[in-house]
């Protein structure tokens, strides 16, 4: 139903006062794409979503949709939606009103104002609601109502700046999957902004991973999980264990004068080169006996999750080491630990 | 035990009793009963005995006293328009912070921490006959005489403007404040240019603030009284009822009769009050909550 959008293309710098928020940042994004930009905050992600919404000039660059230029066009005139962090319903009007506003905007006849509200709140799963007011709803139902008022102009690109971040977790999961069908069911392209891994996994087609403006790996879901580029991106897809040494003439990691060695995937680093090892504390398997990658870890914390316990084990090189395991840790005792080599990523080293 | 509007029962805590005696002895000492005083000796007149409304038949009964409401309106009403639209104006513009702000503010305030009296005599000074105001203009070959501004109703409204501007200024700005940001970009996302932004989103958000700002700038300039003495006509064309109110407490030594005057004069206020209020009901149908980021 949306007038599809080709492609939408940017190269953006934004600085505020001698501060780089933006360095360069560029994307492509196809039409039906669902993009995400994942970052910590203060990563650049949002001001970057206000910029392509016209919301916020950008310091340098441009901003191209279907081969039209329109960094210099007001937000008004863009037709994009934009769904924000704290609803942004206007609290004066009712919901009815609140997704009636664009469609007044444009002067449509009465009859086609209230076919196509009554068309949203269906979509958006709320169609009794119209005569409340957004005081009156939850946080949930705002956030649809929000999604409502920006899908009711059918824009050629949706913009989503961290929308369920003021939910609560159940809710949170629920509207997830709102937002994934509704946008499989009306094509839409959609470019969303979000601190959470998970909701970027879950939602997206493509991922960009940013770091105080710059793109630290970008590419689909899987790729991003599964071969970090860097040890930035590697923390936040999970990886929480971190081994820093030399790689030897075996491509195995070896740590300070031969006190350990690490054996992982296949990797490109040349004999010689610093760099980390990592893996995640689900795959480092607890008990296991094994030939390579075994250590020896005293348990220092553990914590209940219910599936399985999260533990905190001291090596024997004094590195903390975290493992997630079904088996029963106790404080105190000393457990072998294996990782298994093709969990174990081998990442050029960072200078901190 | 007495059921509150929720249903549950509620005791009568005498500990919240005592906590409120001050502030309630305080309020009935300073101003219920100096209130009901004031209303009781209008109702006194001295040469009568008993309650009488004598005084407010003669009021209403001489033009001189009477028409001093129709004067002190045409002060008050254009002086609150015109505070509050500018102040709205300027407010609104700075909504989003600019630069040199503190600056800005400080020069707008400054003229509160001078006085009535001062500015007064600053005005006269500066936008008097002899004045540099005119001076400059006259110099310039921009008038041939010298534009009259004191001693008559611009006088005044000039300087109630100056008195009440950064109060409302203030008000106004700490009041938008407050309005959550995302609402204006997400109009715009919607299609609304500024005006659109200004008058459906923004505009209803501020109404009750407007409204607050009207209220109170209404009943400070209808009290005028300094600046009507000092840069006004007060014997003639800016004799206010604060000013006929003055004559008969302090030169006629008819308290009663002042006292009568000064109800009538609240009265006044009042029926502003209760005007700004009807029409704010009037602007916005819907409950204005939660105005604020949630």
């Amino acid at each position: 139903m949306s007038r599809t959008l080709d492609s939408l293309r940017f190269r953006i710098t934004k600085r505020f006062g001698a501060k780089v928020v933006l360095d360069d940042f560029a994307l492509e994004v196809r039409g039906r794409q669902f993009v995400t930009l994942l970052g910590p905050s203060g990563c650049g992600k949002s001001t970057a979503l206000n910029i392509v919404a016209g919301l916020i000039p950008a310091s340098d660059g441009e901003l191209w949709i279907d081969g039209a230029r329109i960094d210099q066009m007001p937000a008004e005139h863009r037709g994009f939606g934009m769904v924000f962090q704290n609803y942004a319903l206007f609290p004066h009007m009712t919901v009815f009103g609140n997704i009636a506003f664009g469609l007044e905007i444009q002067r449509r006849p009465a009859a086609e104002i209230n076919d196509r509200v009554r068309a949203m709140l269906a979509l958006v799963r709320l169609p009794e609601l119209g005569d409340r007011y957004p005081s009156q709803l939850s946080g949930g139902q705002q956030q649809r109502v929000a999604i409502a008022r920006a899908l009711v102009l059918e824009p050629r690109l949706l913009l989503l700046d961290e929308p369920l971040s003021n939910l609560d977790a159940k809710l949170r999961i629920e509207m997830r999957a709102e937002i994934k069908r509704i946008h499989a069911s009306l094509g839409l392209t959609c470019i969303y902004v979000t601190h959470d891994q998970i909701e970027a996994l879950s939602l997206s087609d493509w991922i960009v991973v940013m770091r105080e403006g710059i793109v630290m790996q970008a590419g689909p879901p899987s790729e991003i999980y599964n071969h970090p580029k860097n040890v930035f991106v590697a923390d936040f897809m999970g990886f929480r264990n971190f081994f820093s040494g030399l790689v030897n003439a075996d491509g195995e990691l070896e740590g300070a004068g031969g006190a350990w060695r690490i054996k992982g995937r296949a990797h490109a680093l040349a004999p010689g080169a610093a760099a980390t090892a990592a893996i995640r504390p689900e795959d480092v398997q607890v008990g296991a006996d094994a030939s390579v990658n075994r250590f020896n870890g005293r348990v220092e914390i553990v914590e209940y999750l219910g599936r399985e316990n999260e533990g905190v084990l001291r090596l024997e090189d004094q590195s903390s080491l975290w493992v997630h395991t079904p088996a029963r840790l106790a404080p105190g005792e000393t457990v072998p630990v294996t990782f298994p080599p093709d969990k174990v990523i081998f990442l050029p080293a960072e200078a901190p | 035990m007495i059921a509150s509007r929720r249903g549950e029962p509620r005791e009568l805590d005498l500990t919240a009793v005592l906590c409120l005696a001050p502030s309630v002895i305080y309020v009935v000492v300073m101003f219920v009963y100096p209130f009901l005083h004031g209303i009781y000796l209008s109702l006194r007149p001295p040469k009568q005995t008993g309650l009488s409304l004598a005084n407010y038949i003669a009021f209403f009964s001489d033009e001189w006293q009477y028409g001093t409401i129709w004067i002190t309106f045409t002060l008050a009403v254009p002086t609150t328009v015109i505070v509050v639209s500018t102040a709205l104006f300027l407010a609104y513009g700075m909504r989003r912070g600019i630069r040199m702000e503190r600056t800005i503010t400080t020069i707008l305030v400054l003229p509160v921490s001078l006085g009535v009296i001062l500015l007064s005599i600053g005005i006269q000074g500066f936008y008097g006959s002899r004045g540099w105001f005119n001076q400059i203009l006259i110099g310039a070959g921009l008038l041939s005489e010298p534009l009259q501004l004191t001693n008559n109703h611009t006088g005044v409204m000039l300087s109630l403007f100056m008195q009440q501007f950064p109060f409302c200024f203030l008000m106004l700005l700490g009041y938008i404040s407050g309005i959550d940001p995302t609402l204006e970009k997400s109009a715009r996302t919607l299609g609304a240019n500024s005006w659109i932004v200004f008058r459906r989103v923004m505009l209803p958000l501020m109404a009750p603030g407007i409204a607050i700002a009207f209220a109170l700038v209404f009943v400070m300039t209808f009290a005028v009284f300094p600046s009507a003495i000092l840069l006004g006509q007060p014997a003639g064309a800016t004799r206010t009822i604060a000013i006929a109110a003055y004559h008969q407490a302090f030169e006629h030594y008819d308290m009663s009769y002042a006292s009568a005057i000064a109800v009538i004069m609240g009265l006044c206020q009042l029926a502003g009050l209760v005007l700004i209020v009807l029409v704010r009901q009037r602007m916005i149908a819907a409950p204005t909550m939660g105005v604020g980021k949630r």
